[in-house]
């Protein structure tokens, strides 16, 4: 059945408290979702007191400094810290985003910070996305192509045929919007996904690939494509402002198309 | 625990090949709802009244119980869909969701002919 409630030895308990040095005037508390699976301990969540005079700008600042000056046991993934590796993909205030490209001074109150929802944790911030990544591989994330490419040159694309793929090809596979949603969290074993949709989409109208049909065929399937219920959250999370909602109605769209 | 590739497992028994038939066919029905809906609520504001004598003098109007036969078939057809989708989308149970999948099978067709007789018999006699 799906689950409606954490099972009990995921329920969130409540945490250390990290007070600020003293002499700190500009404090603002980061609530964090610790988790580690070697203490045999429920999740907790810690708080710790940051003084933004000291910190950069964006919550990722906010980490590295909790980590490097309050407890380093803290664990998460960062990598680039300009929003386009995708490492730093978390729940902060409800949303998922990235923790690199949202700005401390947008969230109101306590900065509450969590994993991408509905993954299994490894340890504190860092969800396990093998599903995820497979699911990515499922759909063949490679041009295929049965016209042998020109001798002297690449592959050819007019201005419009670039155009179309320029959004969904933009996707970082941070897992923001497939975590969001709710078909995502029931089903994952067998519907593929918002950002899976995305990439397949990708390919599907690139107009150097020969494989739309095979494409269509894996796709087409109730649980695969078919799970998505247009309920958007992809689309409203994604910290990169693309469109996987929108690539999925435009799937639907092509198979009625070939079939009606 | 199963040490089976993350792939394999995502690729699990394949592509069913379906889906768009059934995705067209919840818009389809749809369609037919908006039209027969808007229908169905003219009628109930312009009934004279609900007494059984009058009720029984509406449903036997032949286009009111043609409307009504049609109404009744969309709306069991659109509502099955809906509902396999539910079930599909939150049991997962492999002998729950097969079980709860036939009751609303049969819910469905029973709840539609019985409507369709009540509106036949009423329809045939008038």
């Amino acid at each position: 059945m799906a689950e409606f409630r954490l099972p009990r030895n995921s329920r969130i308990k409540k945490g250390k408290h990290f007070a600020a040095s003293n002499g700190a005037s500009n404090v603002r508390r980061f609530a964090v979702y610790r988790y580690d699976p070697d203490s045999g301990d429920n999740p907790r969540l810690d708080t710790y007191d940051v003084d933004l005079d000291s910190c950069g700008p964006m919550i990722l600042d906010a980490l590295i400094k909790i980590k490097n000056e309050i407890d380093p046991t803290l664990t998460f993934r960062r990598s680039c810290r300009e929003g386009i590796c995708g490492s730093c993909a978390m729940n902060i205030d409800g949303g998922n985003t990235l923790a690199c490209t949202r700005a401390i001074d947008s969230v109101k109150g306590d900065v509450r910070i969590y994993p991408l929802p509905h993954l299994p944790i490894v340890k504190d911030l860092v969800g396990d996305l093998t599903n995820f990544y497979a699911q990515y591989a499922s759909i063949k994330p490679w041009l295929q192509s049965r016209t042998p490419p020109p001798p002297d040159q690449e592959r050819l694309q007019t201005k419009e045929d670039q155009e179309l793929i320029n959004e969904p090809a933009a996707c970082i596979l941070c897992a923001c919007c497939s975590t969001s949603c709710p078909s995502y969290w029931w089903n994952s074993d067998r519907y593929l996904g918002p950002a899976a949709l995305l990439a397949a989409y990708r390919w599907l109208v690139d107009s150097r690939d020969d494989a739309t049909g095979e494409r269509l065929d894996e796709l087409e399937d109730p649980f695969r494509l078919y799970r998505c219920h247009t309920i958007m959250n992809c689309t409203q999370t994604c910290p990169k402002d693309l469109n996987p909602a929108q690539a999925i109605v435009a799937t639907k769209k092509m198979l009625a198309e070939r079939k009606y | 625990m199963s040490l089976r590739t993350p792939l394999g497992r995502v690729l699990g028994l394949g592509t069913a090949k379906d889906g768009t038939s059934h995705w067209w066919a919840q818009r389809v029905s749809a369609v037919a709802l908006i039209f027969l809906g808007s229908w169905f609520a003219f009628l109930l504001a312009t009934m004279p009244g609900f007494s059984h004598a009058e009720a029984v003098a509406a449903i036997g109007r032949p286009l009111n119980s043609i409307l009504l036969l049609l109404l009744s078939v969309s709306l069991g057809y659109h509502s099955y869909l809906g509902i396999q989708v539910v079930i599909e989308d939150y049991v997962h149970a492999p002998g729950l969701k097969v079980i709860t999948l036939l009751l609303a099978r049969f819910a469905h067709v029973l709840l539609v002919v019985v409507a369709l007789f009540a509106v036949l018999k009423i329809g045939l006699n008038a």
